[in-house]
């Protein structure tokens, strides 16, 4: 068991839009992406000086920009969680089979998504949490096949303080060995060859401390570095 | 040739009772809400309807489904700002669903309308949205078969129309209309324009007229999204 409280990881952990920022630093320039509904649209936010990614959105834009002011809104010009968008220079527009060609065809580079469970041999439950009510699936089982790299976004830990990071997942799979990078509020966790490999921990936490937090082995491979954002 | 009617009771009038209907659009946008409606007003009823979604408020596809005429529906994402209608029958056993994963809905019709009849894709492998499906293995990676997947009828909306069914669209309201086009025995068209032939350069016709069997004109064509703020209610 973890030696911290909840209100003690509250203090330490990363905020959401630091988690969005830590993950921005990872796309390089000209990489084509595609954010998931929700926590993953920050990312675009926080895209550092002199680097540009290109949004994909699976109803059929490359190249969209921030949201229009209020008023401002086209609504047939919107993204794939139905909010207002506006285009860049070199936008495009195209229908869904050719959307998911881009998605299932390997063409995306990155496409960063939100979780309830990521399981150390990459398997990732995001779409339903077994417990009835309506299913709703989206693009995410397509989003998790075909980009070079599918990196998680996630609370390392759930609100009851449950880890994220488990063995193999309870819930039901959005896809199978599919994630390559985990960012959470505490660390940054590969999935490599079954296992989760730690690449960065906050400075605040002790490994003890973050393995208690974990379901499964954090194993290392290489310097652990100390995970750092700013304020936000 | 000339492919265009002059009202939408006209475009929709011999949609039967049982069939299974395509209806374009993401959400609200692309959506041939007024087609929608006229459909709701021509009486047909236990339609099985494909859209990527399940409505939201009480206009265009949710008002279809409030007035009991939507036996299943096969979509991705049953889920909006106000999905009242289909949660509430969904829930009460009144309305069967699939859950097909987005680009395997697209997929589906787009080979619906290329003349395959099923394709392997990795999307939703070892996931419960597999159970019972073909399986196998290609170059050591293993792939979920997909069945395609046809309608009786299409209703679409498009930008510019022209008599031969000619289609052009607006930013991304274009999404599924194209492949819906492509995957229906009978494809009806609501356009913003009819313009004369010649009327869209053919470099940029995205729906060549071949799929296309009826056009009728809505000028400012109702927005889902407009009218939910203004909280409309159809009929």
């Amino acid at each position: 068991m973890s030696k911290l409280t909840m209100e003690q990881l509250a203090e330490i952990k990363l905020s959401n839009a630091q988690i969005a920022w830590r993950a921005a630093q990872d796309i390089e320039d000209g990489a084509y992406v595609n954010l998931g509904i929700g926590f993953p649209e920050m990312v675009a936010k926080f895209q550092p000086e002199g680097r540009e990614a290109i949004f994909h959105t699976e109803n059929g834009v490359l190249g969209f920009g921030e949201a229009p002011a209020a008023g401002e809104e086209d609504w047939d010009l919107i993204n794939a969680g139905k909010k207002a968008i506006t285009l860049k220079p070199g936008s495009a527009f195209f229908h869904h089979a050719d959307s998911f060609a881009m998605v299932r065809g390997g063409h995306l580079d990155v496409a960063i998504l939100g979780a309830y469970q990521v399981a150390e041999n990459g398997d990732l439950a995001n779409w339903s949490t077994g417990r009835g009510g309506v299913p709703a699936v989206g693009g995410a089982m397509d989003l998790v096949h075909g980009a070079k790299r599918v990196a998680v976004l996630t609370d390392h830990v759930t609100k009851k303080g449950d880890p994220k990071l488990v063995a193999s997942c309870t819930m039901p799979l959005t896809g199978v060995g599919c994630v390559t990078r985990i960012y959470t509020s505490l660390a940054v966790v590969d999935v490599e060859a079954g296992r989760f490999v730690l690449r960065e921990k906050l400075p605040a936490i002790s490994m003890e401390d973050l393995q208690a937090l974990t379901g499964a082995e954090l194993t290392t491979n290489g310097p652990v570095c100390d995970l750092i954002a700013p304020d936000l | 040739m000339d492919k265009q009617v002059a009202t939408l009771a006209e475009a929709v009038a011999r949609i039967p009772d049982g069939a299974r209907v395509m209806i374009g659009g993401f959400g609200g946008s692309g959506a041939p809400i007024e087609l929608i409606h006229a459909l709701i007003d021509c009486g047909a009823r236990e339609l099985t309807v494909v859209n990527n979604n399940a409505g939201n408020g009480h206009v265009g596809l949710a008002a279809l489904i409030e007035q009991k005429r939507v036996r299943k529906l096969i979509c991705s994402f049953p889920r909006s700002a106000d999905p009242r209608v289909f949660t509430e029958m969904y829930l009460a056993g009144e309305i069967e669903l699939e859950l097909v994963p987005q680009g395997t809905l697209a997929e589906r019709i787009r080979a619906g309308g290329a003349g395959i009849p099923a394709f392997y894709t990795p999307t939703s492998y070892g996931t419960e949205l597999a159970k019972g499906k073909p399986t196998a293995e290609f170059d050591g990676k293993p792939y979920v078969q997909e069945r395609w997947l046809k309608a009786d009828y299409a209703l679409i909306k498009a930008e510019l129309g022209d008599a031969m069914g000619n289609l052009s669209y607006r930013m991304a309201a274009r999404n599924f209309n194209p492949l819906m086009a492509t995957a229906a025995t009978h494809t009806i068209a609501q356009v913003s324009r009819v313009v004369p032939l010649g009327g869209i350069d053919p470099e940029l016709v995205v729906t060549p007229g071949i799929f296309v069997n009826t056009v009728v004109e809505v000028a400012e064509p109702a927005h889902e999204e407009a009218l939910n703020r203004a909280e409309a209610v159809y009929p």
